[in-house]
């Protein structure tokens, strides 16, 4: 059996082609990570209504909720980064792969921190161990034991290897984080949105949720583009490309 | 795909599911620890242990919450719709505690089947909406129809 990749997965392992593509992506990322997060924030935090039972501290799942989706998106990324860096040797995914850590490791602890003062005037608790909320801070620890174990080596190839490794091992949290609530009795809520049915939730509030969780990914891209192409430049600094670059640059 | 990278791309998926059956395993084993809390059912039934700090989850029933008049003392029922476990609790009770809601008290059944809690925290459920639209709904369904009705859709 032979797999043809296409053609652009190729040219993804260039580095000069990944600069010069993410150099072109980066604005536009970046116009609509700050649109979609002002918008999204005013309309949530300002127009959406109250909830019924829980007043205006419901309004923190316009932080809490995106942050959390995006930690995990920022997890799964990194593994499948991770593998095709194994599988096809490719210098490039090993780079993304190492940008998402210490991006998720952020997103994951402001996810914590938004439940946490979530749970205080809900619950009653800024924390429970409760599986959700267990398997979400094994989830940073993950993170952090990426970062550590891609700093703990000398040679490049090596930690790429063994963080790889390591984000797909851990890749097995994920469905434990989202499947949680259902598997076991938890204080966390089971999930107001589906793919199969429709959401829990009125759309005057859904709607600003969506434009934040969109403004969240175009966020994670930008800054992910940014680490990125400096981990790129650290890397080929010996190629003439990356020379032509820093020439350039203070003009 | 090269041989070399199909076998490669094998492996990692190899790793990838047999992590995924071993943590499967332990967590299918661990289930009844992970479980943040019985169910009044569960407790009526003697399947939680006496005399140990446990969990109990479930709704307070409506007309139920008894406040003690020279003292922060609250006598309510918990219940999943089938068994009633009456609770007692000295404190402060969480914003979201009232009649119909879920709630978790962390405490000890004690040998007179009254569970002595000394930690109460609310639950709420994953849905949102505007005061007008629960005020509308209030009245159609109580607090259990509404559980079993989601139950009946689930299963």
């Amino acid at each position: 059996m032979k797999i043809k990749m296409p053609r652009w997965f190729y040219q993804l392992a260039s580095p000069k082609w990944f600069y010069d593509i993410t150099g072109m992506l980066l604005p536009w990322f970046g116009l609509a990570a700050i649109l979609l997060l002002l918008v999204g924030s005013i309309w949530g935090l300002v127009f959406a209504p109250a909830d019924y039972q829980q007043g205006n501290s419901f309004r923190i799942i316009y932080i809490h909720v995106p942050s959390s989706i995006l930690a995990q998106s920022c997890y799964m990324m990194m593994a499948i980064a991770g593998a095709v860096g194994l599988i096809w040797k490719m210098k490039i995914a090993h780079v993304v792969a190492g940008a998402c850590a210490p991006i998720g490791a952020s997103i994951a602890v402001m996810s914590l921190a938004t439940g946490a003062v979530w749970g205080k005037p809900t619950w009653g608790a800024w924390w429970v161990w409760d599986a959700r909320l267990t398997a979400m801070l094994v989830l940073l620890f993950l993170y952090i034991g990426v970062i550590a174990l891609n700093s703990a080596f000398e040679n490049k190839a090596s930690s790429d290897k063994a963080t790889a490794i390591l984000s797909l091992v851990g890749l097995v949290n994920i469905p434990i984080i989202k499947y949680s609530v259902e598997w076991w009795n938890t204080l966390h809520q089971p999930a107001t949105f589906t793919v199969t049915e429709k959401p829990a939730m009125p759309p005057e509030m859904w709607i600003p949720l969506l434009v934040m969780v969109l403004g969240f990914y175009c966020f994670f891209a930008v800054v992910l583009m940014i680490r990125a192409r400096i981990e790129v430049l650290e890397r080929e600094k010996r190629s003439d490309w990356v020379k032509k670059v820093i020439e350039n640059y203070g003009r | 795909m090269t041989p070399k990278r199909q076998k490669r791309l094998s492996v990692i998926l190899g790793l990838v599911f047999g992590t995924a059956v071993i943590v499967g395993l332990v967590m299918f084993s661990l289930s009844e620890n992970i479980n943040l809390f019985y169910s009044t059912s569960q407790i009526a039934k003697g399947e939680a242990p006496v005399g140990a700090r446990i969990r109990a989850g479930g709704m307070v029933v409506e007309n139920s919450v008894e406040r003690s008049k020279d003292s922060l003392k609250v006598i309510f029922e918990l219940t999943d719709c089938e068994e009633e476990v009456t609770v007692e609790f000295t404190g402060i009770l969480p914003d979201l505690f009232r009649e119909g809601q879920g709630i978790i008290a962390q405490g000890v059944m004690d040998n007179k089947g009254l569970f002595q809690a000394d930690e109460v925290l609310a639950k709420h459920d994953e849905n949102y909406m505007p005061p007008e639209a629960a005020e509308s709904m209030k009245d159609k369904m109580g607090n259990c129809e509404a559980m079993k009705g989601k139950q009946e859709k689930a299963e």
